[in-house]
């Protein structure tokens, strides 16, 4: 490939070496390595026979406040992300509200839900308050984005029809660009809720509520069998999350 | 009454669309716009009505001069024009019936209309457009059910529902074939001569226009180049308009035979 025979060797030992270096660079201390495949082992055989009942209290109690979070951070990220995805939408809005709500998107999917939550548990403290403000923020990002780009492909015609009636400007959103974007709004939403009850069951190892916490404190005592109820309760949500929604698209078209 | 005085637009990249186009339409009359592609026809139209703002000229409608009002008037103004469209322009996804009620639009607020909770008398009148055009049948059948003749007939009753007293009328039939075509035409001609609407139609058909209409303008590169009546079209004219080409085939070549009038294919 490298025609010239220095440089093709030079490039192979410099590989080399790196390749030394970088593995000499990881203190891998093997029998914690050893000792730490037992205790996997032991994790993954838990599934074998998980745990529902001895912390069903807490399972119960951490699966409810996911979905609490859930409803509520879709909800209220859904209302706050129309209308800035009508400002997005550079069909609609003049520019300084364009890259205004353009801004507001960006922030919000600049910054990971991780971080985010470990922000609002820093502000507002432990508990499912601060996951809600952060499940609703980063549906923001996602929703509005996608919301503004399926009204920037929408058909012009259409809506300049309406705006020829004499209509107002919520008259001419409501009946020349709603009917054309509804069925992607339902598509997303839906899929943002799927989306938004996993990262509620990751937000709990930060300290921002749901069954993430009832997780975390799982893995702490090593009850590997409570643990495994608790992940395949997770799986199970998701599943039919995921049944219904394909359901619900397949309907909107 | 529709005057035009020195219109022109030029468009933010210094396309020169009009030039100082200057026509007076009288209540009633139907006049065919005629003219090769990119002569400004479209955007004529739509500077009368505001959906493209016109760089400078004086449109004035029924003694309201349309170029000064503001946003709240201009809403108002634009009831009294109703428009149809090349690709009809329907919201697919609402039902025929709700298209037609759209052009009820600039006379109810934002609830009611969001509520679809529309006067009793402005629903009536839908029926009765929507029975004069021959869809009385299809009301509740979403736009995109429809096939082509019968989406521009609800295009039509949308337009006349407004109550207007002039029709801009963009390119009817430049999507249907030419059975419909004469079909639709005819229906705008009849409806306009009904109610002593005055109408600007685009159209590219020469023959077509010819059939139907009283009074013909050419434009050609943002210029009025001929007005004149349709008996007076001739290859001379078709040449300055369009430019050259044989245009004896073009001129009369249809007669009006006698059809029957349903296009209704369900």
């Amino acid at each position: 490939m490298i025609s010239n025979p220095a440089l093709r060797y030079g490039l192979l030992l410099g590989t080399l070496i790196y390749l030394y270096f970088a593995v000499g660079s990881y203190d891998v201390n093997w029998s914690r390595v050893y000792e730490g495949l037992d205790r996997g082992w032991k994790f993954i055989a838990a599934f074998s026979h998980p745990d529902f009942s001895t912390r069903w209290t807490d399972i119960s109690e951490g699966l409810w406040e996911s979905v609490i979070m859930t409803v509520t951070s879709t909800v209220a990220g859904i209302a706050i992300s129309i209308p800035i995805a009508l400002g997005a939408a550079s069909n609609l809005a003049p520019k300084p509200v364009y890259l205004l709500c353009r801004g507001i998107i960006a922030v919000s999917r600049a910054l990971h839900e991780i971080i985010v939550a470990i922000l609002m548990v820093a502000i507002f403290g432990f508990g499912p308050l601060a996951g809600f403000i952060t499940l609703s923020f980063a549906t923001i990002g996602f929703l509005a984005k996608l919301l503004a780009e399926d009204i920037e492909d929408m058909d012009r015609t259409q809506a300049e029809a309406i705006k020829a009636t004499g209509a107002g400007w919520l008259q001419w959103i409501n009946y020349g660009v709603q009917p054309q974007v509804m069925p992607r709004l339902i598509g997303l939403s839906i899929y943002r809720f799927d989306i938004n009850f996993r990262e509620s069951a990751v937000l709990g190892l930060v300290g921002a509520g749901g069954v993430g916490a009832t997780l975390n404190t799982a893995f702490d005592r090593y009850e590997f069998d409570t643990a495994a109820a608790i992940i395949i309760a997770i799986i199970v949500i998701v599943m039919a999350l995921e049944y219904t929604s394909s359901i619900v698209r397949a309907r909107v078209q | 009454m529709l005057n035009l005085e020195k219109l022109s637009k030029t468009y933010g990249t210094g396309d020169q669309a009009l030039t100082d186009v200057t026509l007076e339409i009288p209540d009633g009359q139907v006049m065919g716009l005629i003219g090769p592609s990119g002569a400004g026809k479209s955007t004529l139209i739509r500077c009368i009505n505001r959906l493209v703002e016109p760089t400078s000229g004086r449109v004035i409608l029924n003694e309201v001069e349309i170029q000064t009002v503001g946003s709240r008037e201009l809403r108002k103004q634009r009831r009294h024009m109703g428009m149809i469209f090349q690709e009809y322009a329907l919201v697919e996804r609402l039902s025929v019936m709700e298209n037609v009620l759209s052009g009820r639009l600039g006379y109810v607020g934002f609830w009611s209309s969001y509520f679809r909770r529309f006067p009793q008398k402005a629903v009536d009148e839908a029926f009765r457009l929507l029975e004069r055009v021959g869809l009385d049948h299809m009301v509740d059948k979403r736009a995109d059910e429809l096939s082509g003749g019968q989406r521009q007939r609800v295009g039509i009753a949308r337009a006349l529902l407004q109550d207007p007293t002039i029709l801009l009328v963009d390119e009817p039939t430049a999507s249907l074939d030419p059975k419909t075509s004469r079909q639709i035409m005819r229906l705008i001609c009849e409806l306009c001569a009904e109610r002593n609407l005055s109408a600007i139609i685009n159209i590219h058909d020469v023959a077509l226009a010819q059939m139907f209409v009283q009074r013909i303008v050419g434009l050609q590169e943002g210029q009025v180049v001929y007005d004149g009546s349709p008996d007076q079209m001739s290859p001379d004219v078709l040449t300055q308009i369009y430019g050259e080409e044989d245009w004896e085939a073009t001129i009369e070549t249809v007669d009006d035979e006698d059809e029957d009038d349903s296009d209704t294919t369900t």
